[in-house]
């Protein structure tokens, strides 16, 4: 009865398909006709070849000629073109690591702080990831609860996030409102840089770790089971079959981890950028910041000054990228 | 023939349809604006009468955080994404964006008698515009600071401005710490975390920031002096710590310590009156005090927020009526009298401000006294044109100083960097 009622409704919406299909046909059978099979798939990636080139390719042309001009004005045509300028006043420094001997102290803070910040987050989110996804492998009750509890934090906005996290931890926050109750003294935990730096970390991690337990959890399922029951019927320990098994079989995984959680932590800022503003001082500036506030936030717009610093980044993370593939490609041939 | 005939009939008769739809639909214009207490709700009783008045013309007002105004308007207007009008305390960052509202408006002389010329000249770029008309104040402010009047009659410490004119700031900081200790009162002094309110005490200890010649030289014995009694309300713990050092590299207001009645003096300025009329109320007395004297004499910053219109407007014509409109003595009596802010427009006369607060009341007198002992130094920091490179600067790098990241020399010797490389990128251009 359904069948019969909805005939005529497939009838059309048919017809429909058999035109659109013959109008596509129209341009497609001339276009193979002239560019052969091979060159089809030029025709096929091409619209996402415009979207790339239109939102990726030209803004990071248009930076790159950004990065040697000066003045404060927005548009290319009233910029003067000022060569090295921006990138030697980045660079002019008595000691790299001393910010307060370089002409542009904020922008060598923020390559410290973001040093420290990738060194501390990278490895605890990686260690914490790994450890979260041994657990979540086993064969525990609630299992399915758990996977979903790790994985939540990513699903929130990491303004969110940034937000929650401060009325937790400002002077008048319900960690401090908790200290006080059992007895003890207000932390200062986003007033002094050393609490504010760390507390960055530790909800960064908190925030991001479900999203790499994931992958590794993923990675620990592809790991035939026959291995550990060969290294069990030798008499391997569970600390031996992870060493001898698991980290190994797992390393390609950890590689991508490594990678993905890198490139990220050089790039952090929006939920900083919420949580601290880059405070105490500028104890939570990092590179993204500088570019933006020198770009955009500050009364005297310095896009050319921004321009250049985001190039060192990129170039940075260019090296980094480079020379962890070239680690990757040497540990898959060993 | 008779087909073609219908066709055409009723391609005209919805070509008509669109014209009349066109004509009835109302030119839409956007304000963007910010609050600090009533004045969004004001200036919409004030649009809804031009409106009823010019039934051609709908006002939309988008309220935003002051922050946005400051950061994220600026660039839309450079993009040509920004609003018809706008509501702006930073006026040199939308310089060569203006509209010039002179040929458009009804009666230019108007405008020129209502408002100061300094004023209306802030908006302009040089000699080459000096012409131009761009907006108008509709607010003057004057930093000063606010007192909680009942923590020092109940610390039973005699506010020291009763009995004195001439109050220094380390007079002010003493008696303020006194009550907060005898009141159990978390903290006893705080200024707002901005260049601009700092700008008022460094000036009345003696800070000179522009030279004779042009030049401008931050390192003064009255700089110092403020400064480092900053520092010391953080070393001492008497001040919010939040303000300055918790607040990243933003704008930040002591206003809710106040009103909280956590703090007992706070540098802020004449804007907050209706905040604290409004928030305060009966909970407890408060006074607006003279600003405190030093070697500089006594002064505050001049300031306020002027209404501008933007030379990107589709609709230039309409925009100027909204703003004539907005000039008119009786809308803007209207305006300042019920959002209790000092009035810039010249031609108001009698005054009533709307409200039953005694201390509202009180503190727009003591406010309105202060205008005159404004210095030339204030005056030039506001209007000349180049705090765009001065305020931010001073603001985060002495808030380097109170996080330890800085000595205050050095601190000094980068804000005179970063002043003059501001200058120099604006003069590239």
């Amino acid at each position: 009865m359904v069948k019969t009622l909805l005939f005529p409704v497939t009838s059309v919406m048919g017809w429909l398909f058999r035109l659109i299909i013959s109008a596509f046909d129209l341009i497609m059978q001339p276009l193979q006709n002239r560019l052969g099979v091979k060159g089809m798939a030029y025709v096929f990636i091409m619209p996402n070849l415009v979207i790339f080139g239109i939102f990726i390719i030209l803004p990071m042309l248009l930076n790159f000629y950004y990065a040697f001009t000066g003045g404060t004005q927005l548009f290319l045509e009233n910029r003067p073109f000022v060569g090295l300028d921006n990138l030697t006043t980045l660079f002019t420094c008595g000691n790299f690591l001393d910010p307060n001997s370089c002409r542009e102290d904020l922008f060598w803070r923020a390559v410290m702080n973001t040093g420290g910040y990738v060194l501390a987050q990278v490895t605890l989110l990686v260690l914490f990831s790994l450890v979260t996804a041994l657990a979540l492998n086993r064969n525990i009750r609630g299992r399915g609860f758990f996977r979903s509890v790790f994985f939540y934090p990513v699903l929130l906005s990491p303004v969110v996030v940034a937000l929650i996290w401060r009325w937790i931890l400002q002077q008048d926050g319900l960690l401090n409102g908790i200290i006080v109750a059992l007895g003890g003294e207000r932390v200062p935990f986003l007033l002094s840089a050393g609490w504010g730096q760390a507390w960055v970390v530790i909800i960064s991690v908190w925030a991001q770790m479900g999203f790499f337990t994931l992958i590794l959890l993923a990675g620990l399922q592809a790991i035939p089971s026959e291995f550990y029951e060969a290294a069990n019927i030798d008499g391997a320990s569970a600390w031996q079959s992870f060493w001898g098994i698991t980290l190994p079989l797992l390393m390609p995984t950890m590689f991508v981890v490594l990678v993905l959680s890198l490139i990220r932590a050089v790039q952090v800022f929006d939920q900083v950028f919420s949580f601290t503003g880059g405070g105490p001082g500028t104890a939570t500036v990092y590179m993204v910041q500088y570019v933006y506030t020198t770009g955009f936030a500050n009364q005297t717009k310095e896009y050319g000054l921004a321009a250049a610093a985001s190039l060192v980044m990129a170039l940075f993370l260019l090296v980094l990228t480079a020379i962890q593939l070239r680690l990757g490609r040497r540990s898959e041939i060993t | 023939m008779k087909k073609f005939l219908m066709i055409l009939a009723l391609m005209l008769v919805a070509a008509l349809g669109t014209t009349v739809m066109a004509q009835d639909t109302p030119v839409e214009l956007r304000i963007t604006w910010y609050d600090d207490g009533n004045e969004s709700a004001v200036l919409r009783e004030i649009l809804d009468r031009f409106e009823a008045e010019n039934p051609d013309i709908k006002v939309v007002i988008d309220i935003v955080a002051y922050q946005a105004v400051l950061d994220q308007l600026p660039l839309q207007v450079e993009a040509g994404e920004g609003p018809d009008m706008a509501r702006v305390t930073n006026f040199d960052a939308y310089k060569g964006y203006y509209l010039d509202l002179r040929p458009l408006v009804a009666d230019a002389a108007l405008w020129e008698s209502s408002f100061d010329g300094a004023v209306l000249g802030a908006l302009q770029s040089g000699e080459e515009d000096a012409d131009a008309i761009y907006g108008f104040p509709n607010q003057f402010t004057v930093t000063g600071p606010f007192i909680n009047r009942t923590l020092f009659e109940q610390a039973g410490v005699e506010v020291p401005s009763d009995s004195s004119d001439a109050v220094s700031w380390a007079e002010w900081t003493a008696a303020a710490r006194e009550v907060a200790e005898a009141t159990e009162t978390p903290y006893a002094v705080a200024i707002d975390r901005s260049g601009h309110r700092f700008a008022g005490p460094m000036f009345s200890e003696g800070g000179m920031l522009f030279n004779e010649d042009g030049s401008i030289t931050i390192d003064t014995p009255g700089f110092r002096t403020m400064a480092e009694q900053l520092v010391g309300w953080h070393t001492d713990g008497i001040t919010p710590a939040e303000v300055w050092v918790g607040s990243g590299g933003s704008y930040a207001a002591a206003a809710d310590f106040f009103t909280n009645g956590q703090l007992v003096m706070y540098m802020s300025g004449s804007w907050q009156i209706g905040n604290f009329a409004g928030k305060i109320g009966d909970t407890f007395d408060w006074s607006a005090v003279p600003n405190p004297t030093g070697d500089g004499g006594s002064t505050g910053m001049p300031g306020g927020t002027m209404m501008v219109a933007f030379a990107q407007t589709e609709h230039p014509e309409e925009v100027a009526r909204v703003m004539d409109y907005l000039v008119q003595p009786d809308n803007a009596r209207e305006f300042t009298e019920k959002t209790l802010f000092i009035p810039a427009h010249l031609g108001l006369g009698e005054i009533n401000f709307v409200t039953e607060d005694e201390s509202a009341k009180a503190a727009l007198t003591t406010f309105a006294s202060e205008v005159p002992k404004l210095s030339e130094q204030a005056y030039e920091l506001q209007f000349g044109g180049r705090a765009f490179a001065i305020n931010n600067p001073v603001r985060d790098r002495l808030t380097q100083v109170l996080t330890g990241e800085l000595s205050l020399d050095d601190a000094i010797a980068r804000i005179q960097q970063d002043v003059d490389d501001a200058l120099a990128a604006a003069a590239v251009s």
